[in-house]
């Protein structure tokens, strides 16, 4: 549902128990008990104020995604890539949002339905920083204490977020257990809600977790999909016949997606991270990928019911994906119901040809992209003849926070596309 | 009367460890320990790799379970070859009963459980509003469900899980994760009141860690008490060791736990004055 329609509710459809906060047999709400009546008095709050724009809300909430937070963010016609492709190319630009991606939609929505609801702390977990930096910028924006858990790991490959979601002010919480991404960061920042359930709410970072986050997050990011929208059939004065978005939990996804959703003639493409393979070593517990779409299988995390990375017993692996922005082990509930009702094509690119996708968009068309972003692009490269005449790539965020991780990366590999990298060497690295 | 419901006639004591921490082997000793220290039921951790309602005590101990190999199957074969005349709940979490034998549902876990003799189950992330499939799956085999009861919950939702839960009550002391602590939260005492009315055994959880908590917890009115963290503490602390005594540690704790549950219900039986 978009923030347009104020009065039309779509609950669940055709579920086990027919309620709300059910996509399918996907969703619902599987928390421990103490976190009951908060998910309910969220679940109150998110009808009241968001879809019912009480004490003016969305007003406000839009006001301020215009004047703190940049949008509407172009669509851009790429016209290199164009050329490349043999097919339209347009691209949304999130990664112009102030902070540069399109975590800031839902992170601004959620701080103030916070402030709304009286709370008098956030927390949130992020993976590649970029959901806890766009937290740290509304609490800091909105007043609110603030404070981010963060996988060990993710914080070794995004020093830079860690620094920004300092400065505005939030505590940074290191999560060793696991691998220490974001799964793990997820665990712990729900432990700290459950303790602190009275005055806290836990913006979540994406289309994931129990009802009614995952209805919420999606209302607050189909604003990417509302512009795009209009802004193509202004452009091109069409609706594309595709659109391109990349798929980790799955926010931009949802939000690209989300007003496409009707237009049937729109074939609507979720790329996941293919990582460096699609089987799972089960004895070792891990899948070197974050394919939950296009290889999970049905099963309850983080207080939904989704598909899953997991072994067969039901313990979930770890995932793994060059894009620390891309790994996780699950997926938004709502995607998991659009791909097993055939409107949503689940696709995946590995490692190798996300990096080569960076450098591509960052040299045809001067946009340095997120890792989870390149992901888009690099299936649009490969699978040009799938993409129509005219489509939308989503570019969910800027690169900036990937670049230690790319440089890395690029040395490992022989990459056709990327820059030499002996001016390093040459000055003594 | 179930099994379990009988356990709590007198009022009981309810250990908690993770099966397979540090070895299936050695979780077979230490439970021998806690019956012998005075365990009235036995709640058995099946281990789930996202243990989202635990602290870092019972968390580590999931974690060297998952790495000694235990599966559901290992666990169910653990518990069918216990020899323990005391009942057995199984707590862990609902994906795994979901993914048990393929069957898109609870119901062959719950089937197999009845099996090797497991009385009930305690499932921290299945709330009431989820649990229809499992409740059923429990009636048609004869087993228990136990509901935790938070300090958060109130209301309609609190009659509705009392109506669902069987077998007792898991009050939940404090509000947060599992983990010992030193002192009995005031919460205790709210939440016990809260339920007081019901028909139902109610065991306290959440922090208990001392036979003198364990007292003023039946003191205050439960029917049991049930202690996690503080027992694992012995074996992440002394565990795993050749010639480690951690089966005489256990005992000992069982049995100051225990012997406090006692006390309390002798207090709580004393003529007013005395």
């Amino acid at each position: 549902m978009s923030l347009n329609d104020e009065t039309r509710r779509e609950d669940g459809d055709t579920t086990d128990e027919d309620r709300p906060g059910t996509f399918g047999r996907y969703g619902g709400q599987y928390v421990p008990e103490a976190l009951m009546p908060a998910v309910q008095e969220l679940e109150d709050a998110y009808e009241r104020y968001v879809l019912g724009n009480e004490d003016g809300f969305v007003d406000e909430f839009r006001r301020r995604l215009r004047d703190f937070g940049g949008r509407p963010t172009p669509l851009q016609r790429a016209d290199r890539l164009s050329d490349r492709f043999g097919t339209e190319v347009y691209l949304k630009r999130e990664d112009l949002v102030h902070g540069g991606a399109h975590k800031l939609n839902n992170a601004l929505g959620q701080v103030l339905l916070a402030k709304y609801m009286g709370k008098e702390r956030v927390v949130a977990e992020t993976g590649a920083g970029q959901h806890g930096t766009a937290t740290a910028m509304a609490a800091a924006h909105l007043d609110v204490p603030c404070e981010v858990y963060m996988g060990t790991r993710d914080i070794q490959r995004q020093r830079p977020n860690v620094f920004r979601m300092r400065l505005n002010g939030s505590e940074v919480n290191p999560v060793s257990a696991g691998r220490g991404t974001l799964k793990e960061a997820i665990n712990e920042t729900m432990r700290d809600w459950a303790t602190n359930v009275e005055d806290t709410h836990y913006v979540i970072g994406s289309v994931v977790g129990p009802h009614p986050f995952p209805e919420m997050v999606r209302t607050f990011q189909s604003v990417i999909s509302e512009e795009a929208r209009e802004q193509v059939q202004e452009q091109a004065g069409r609706l594309p016949d595709s659109v391109v978005a990349c798929a980790g939990g799955g926010s931009n996804t949802m939000g690209a997606f989300h007003e496409f959703v009707g237009d049937e003639s729109v074939d609507l493409f979720a790329v996941e991270a293919g990582g460096s393979s699609l089987a799972v070593d089960e004895d070792a517990g891990v899948a070197p990928n974050s394919a939950s779409l296009s290889t999970g299988s049905d099963g309850v995390l983080h207080g939904a019911r989704t598909k899953l990375l997991q072994d067969s017993d039901g313990n979930v692996v770890e995932s793994h994906s060059v894009s620390s922005g891309l790994d996780y082990a699950g997926v938004g509930p709502e995607l998991a119901h659009l791909v097993d009702t055939d409107r949503v094509t689940p696709v995946n690119v590995d490692d190798d040809a996300a990096l080569e996708a960076f450098h591509l968009l960052s040299q045809e068309e001067g946009i340095i992209p997120a890792l989870e972003s390149a992901h888009a692009v690099a299936f649009a490269d490969a699978h040009p003849e799938q993409l129509g005449e005219l489509t939308v790539v989503n570019v969910s965020g800027r690169g900036d926070k990937d670049l230690e991780s790319v440089i890395e990366e690029t040395e490992k590999r022989e990459l056709s596309n990327a820059p030499s990298m002996d001016v390093f060497s040459e000055v003594g690295r | 009367m179930s099994d379990l419901e009988a356990a709590f006639d007198e009022p009981a004591f309810v250990p908690y460890l993770c099966v397979g921490d540090p070895s299936v082997e050695r979780t077979r000793e230490y439970v021998q320990a806690l019956v012998r220290g005075g365990a009235d039921v036995l709640e058995l951790g099946l281990p789930f790799s996202e243990p989202i309602a635990e602290g870092p005590t019972i968390q580590g101990s999931v974690v060297r379970a998952l790495e000694a190999g235990v599966t559901p199957e290992v666990y169910l074969d653990f518990v069918e070859s216990l020899d323990v005349d005391v009942p057995v709940v199984c707590m862990t979490y609902y994906n795994l009963l979901y993914q048990y034998g393929d069957s898109d549902g609870p119901e062959s876990f719950v089937a197999r459980a009845a099996e090797v003799g497991i009385s009930g189950f305690v499932i921290p992330d299945l709330p009431a509003e989820e649990a229809g499939p499992l409740r059923a799956a429990c009636d048609e085999h004869g087993l228990d469900l136990v509901f935790i009861v938070a300090p958060t919950t109130a209301g309609e939702r609190l009659e509705r899980m009392v109506e669902l839960s069987s077998g007792y009550l898991y009050v939940q002391a404090r509000l947060g994760v599992t983990g010992a602590k030193a002192d009995v939260s005031d919460q205790t005492a709210e939440s016990l009141a809260k339920v007081s009315q019901y028909d139902i055994p109610k065991a306290v959880g959440f922090g208990v860690s001392s036979g003198d908590q364990a007292r003023h917890i039946v003191e205050a009115g439960a029917d049991g008490v049930i202690v996690g963290s503080a027992l694992v503490d012995i074996v992440a602390e002394f565990g795993d060791a050749d010639g480690d005594d951690v089966p005489d540690r256990l005992e000992a704790m069982a049995r100051e736990l225990s012997e406090g549950v006692t006390a309390g219900a002798e207090d709580m039986a004393k003529p007013e004055g005395q």
